[in-house]
């Protein structure tokens, strides 16, 4: 290679080295920042703060799920399935995917007695698509034996 | 033609223009003929989900136009590298004429993005780090046109925006593992590259036609912008005159 051509080589290695290495202390300094919400073992390990505005997520409890007779408040369980766990009271229409086992993001406040007090509910989904008639197969599969 | 060879002719809008005609018509036809398909298929055929039902289809243009508004972005960095350190004049042509291309193909998955996520998500927008890099995309696109027009002098601003899109490329992986490396609204990748898809493949069949057709009219909507940025660039040249004559009367 010609040597100028290798030193401007050597160049736009350098500042490109340089910028993602910035870019990389960035984010590494802001990382827990870039976390869109906490997950339920930090809730319920106190690593999240009590009366801010935050977000939290997990999946929602199997049989956890709580409707009042009179009104929009609803009560349910987010887990993440490996013990951690914390409750959730939001007043309002949930969103159309939002059911059993399904992951949900909360946005609201953090109560002093450990329930999480949501202001707005959003449904998150996996990058798993399927077709409505294989659904009773897979749960099969997934051996838990619920119908579709 | 060995290696070597190529290389120098690569850099030759000459030989480049002459090369690329049939190119551009072999790529548009399939661009055409797979987009018709994959478009059809996915947004007809193809089933609904178990869960977020018809409003999955969206996929079928959220991911083509995700796709290569990351792809055109690493080609703006292969080609800035190439002008930096080779000063190759195609670099300098690409660099010109493939930023609207990507800033459209972003906007498009940023706007497919919203309308997938109301209905399913509940939120039309959220600042997390997979929608957040991908806007952050689209800035580089937009400050990529605009270096090119504050810079009068042609050369000043092709390396200025070389420089620019080389630096920007670190942007890329931010978006692909922003999904693993942070919480996230949005799911993780649809494509990987060490395992299956997790959808049949009535799902993602459609979906790959769509992404190959999408792949093929970039390469089509390229090769017409070089050949006509190419002509712009040297109207008079004796190569020119020759090949308007011979199509013009054959």
């Amino acid at each position: 290679m010609h040597p100028k051509r290798r030193s401007r080589l050597m160049t736009v290695a350098f500042v490109l080295t340089g910028a993602a290495a910035a870019v990389a202390l960035m984010l590494r300094a802001a990382n827990e920042n870039l976390n869109l919400f906490y997950p339920p073992d930090r809730v319920a390990g106190g690593a999240a703060p009590v009366g801010v505005g935050i977000r939290a997520g997990g999946m929602v409890l199997e049989g956890s799920v709580r409707r009042a007779a009179d009104s929009l408040d609803v009560a349910f369980v987010l887990t993440d399935r490996q013990g951690s766990d914390f409750r959730v009271a939001y007043s309002g229409i949930l969103p159309d995917l939002f059911r059993e086992g399904q992951g949900i993001l909360v946005r609201g406040q953090l109560g002093v007695d450990g329930v999480f007090q949501a202001e707005e509910v959003l449904a998150k989904h996996d990058e798993t698509y399927m077709p409505p008639e294989l659904m009773p197969l897979a749960q099969g599969a997934a051996g838990q034996g619920k119908g579709g | 033609m060995t290696l070597k060879q190529f290389w120098h002719r690569l850099g030759s809008p000459k030989w480049f223009f002459h090369m690329s005609g049939p190119w551009q018509g072999a790529f548009a036809v399939l661009a055409v003929l797979l987009l018709l398909t994959g478009m059809t298929w996915g947004l007809a055929f193809a089933p609904p989900d178990y869960q977020q039902g018809n409003s999955f289809r969206i996929i079928y243009v959220h991911v083509p136009a995700a796709v290569l508004a990351q792809s055109v972005y690493l080609t703006l960095g292969v080609a800035g590298v190439l002008l930096l350190v080779w000063r190759m004049k195609m670099a300098q042509l690409v660099l010109e004429n493939l930023v609207g291309f990507g800033a459209w193909m972003t906007a498009l998955a940023l706007f497919t993005g919203a309308v997938w996520g109301k209905p399913t998500w509940g939120t039309w927008w959220v600042f997390d780090g997979r929608t957040t890099s991908t806007l952050v995309l689209l800035f580089l696109y937009f400050g990529l046109y605009a270096l090119r027009q504050a810079i009068p002098s042609r050369e000043a601003a092709g390396r200025a925006c070389a420089l620019l899109a080389v630096v920007g490329v670190i942007n890329i992986p931010v978006i692909k593992y922003s999904v693993e490396w942070w919480t996230t609204l949005h799911q993780g990748a649809t494509f990987k590259l060490t395992e299956a898809p997790a959808m049949p493949a009535s799902m993602w069949a459609p979906l790959l036609v769509n992404v190959l057709g999408a792949y093929c009219l970039f390469a089509a909507n390229l090769i017409a912008k070089l050949r006509t940025a190419i002509l712009r660039q040297e109207p008079g040249a004796a190569w020119v005159r020759d090949w308007a004559a011979g199509e013009v009367r054959p």
